[in-house]
């Protein structure tokens, strides 16, 4: 009877599941700093810490800058971390209903692009 | 616990959700140009020295150079940010007139720096005195201590930043010497712009420096030198 209970359960679960999960647009995923998972867990950590490190004593990390992750992660659609509900940052900030602060100043296109545009002007 | 909130709490604690995240491992990064990783020094002392004999009225390269480099509007409506201003003087007794580019001076003994509640406004090793907005509450009050009028209060919500010169609403930003030049080995945009080389960059700590050099040779002051601010910017011909 209980397993009965389980596995009823379990199909009520996965298809939920399967049909929330955030489908992120990565530019390019694969690990650099650390392994995904850890990362989805301490990412403000790192980039916190880095933050301080960067402005207060000019040490800047190249592998904990947030301009760096940018670079990979943007779409290659969009060039963006942030500019559609599917995009990197936004994907998960949206589905963990965490407010993202982050690009109230700081940009979220890749630099490379963002360069190339404003060479072009 | 509904059905959602527990996977909300397995997509952070497993990583079944990673089935969105392609993973594969040793990939490079792509090269972005970024600083030096030992930090600003203090060994170094970063200035500019202004030849206001070179500086012709009217010119607004320098300002032109800045706006674009640090993502500023150029409107000059009092809401608007403006890190550095072109001044026209006169001297009445002898209608001598002089145009000269004002930006934060990078004082040595910052009073925005005193005032500051957060230790937002802040002055690096190597003498660059930065906001840090990540600490600002937008006060205001380094705004009114200092003396040169350096600093704006950024009003309206901005988009399309340069990646390198993060700014947005509610903190207050002045010139930041182009930090993020200097920290990649480059120098302020608006002395890499003027056409008449009236702005010098360098390092006022390094005797052999052009600009050391310089200010050791010809006589330069400091704006309002009496408050004993020891600003890292100079003007000659004044
Ligand atoms: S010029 Fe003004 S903003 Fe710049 S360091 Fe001095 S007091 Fe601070
Ligand atoms: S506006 Fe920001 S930087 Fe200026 S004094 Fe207030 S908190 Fe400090």
């Amino acid at each position: 009877m209980k397993k009965l209970f389980f596995s009823l359960l379990l199909c009520l679960c996965l298809p939920v599941w399967a049909a929330d999960a955030p489908k992120l647009d990565i530019g390019k995923g694969g690990q650099c700093v650390e392994d995904t998972q850890w990362m989805r867990k301490n990412h403000m950590h790192l980039l916190k810490h880095a933050r301080d490190d960067a402005l207060r004593l000019g040490i800047r990390d190249e592998k904990r800058s947030l301009k760096v992750c940018i670079e990979c992660h943007a779409s290659t659609r969009d060039n963006s971390v942030i500019a559609r509900a599917d995009s990197f940052c936004v994907g998960c900030h949206k589905y963990e209903a965490v407010k993202l602060d982050c690009f109230e100043c700081h940009s979220g296109t890749r630099k490379s692009a963002w360069l190339a545009q404003r060479n072009a002007k | 616990m509904s059905d959602m909130d527990m996977n909300r709490r397995n997509f952070l604690k497993t990583s079944v959700g990673a089935a969105a995240v392609a993973i594969a491992p040793g990939m490079l990064l792509y090269s972005v140009a970024q600083g030096k990783s030992e930090g600003a020094s203090s060994k170094v002392r970063w200035g500019m020295l202004i030849d206001t004999n070179q500086c012709k009225p009217g010119c607004n390269d320098c300002v032109t150079a800045c706006n674009n480099e640090n993502g500023l509007s150029g409107e000059t409506k009092p809401t608007d940010s403006q890190w550095i201003r072109k001044i026209d003087i006169k001297d009445i007794s002898t209608g001598r007139e002089i145009s000269l580019p004002m930006m934060c001076q990078h004082c040595e003994h910052p009073p925005c720096v005193d005032v500051c509640p957060t230790n937002a406004s802040m002055k690096r090793a190597d003498g660059i005195v930065l906001v840090d907005k990540h600490r600002c509450i937008g006060c205001r009050y380094c705004m009114m201590a200092c003396p040169y009028k350096a600093r704006s209060f950024v009003h309206e919500p901005l988009t399309g930043q340069n990646p390198d010169v993060p700014r947005g609403k509610g903190t207050v930003e002045s010139c930041t010497l182009c930090v993020h030049r200097i920290d990649v080995g480059g120098k302020s945009a608006c002395s890499e712009a003027c056409p008449n080389k009236a702005i010098m960059f360098g390092d006022l700590n390094d005797a052999n420096s052009e600009i050391s050099r310089k200010v050791h040779s010809v006589a330069s002051v400091q704006v309002r030198a009496d408050l004993r601010l020891n600003p890292g910017v100079r003007y000659q011909g004044l």
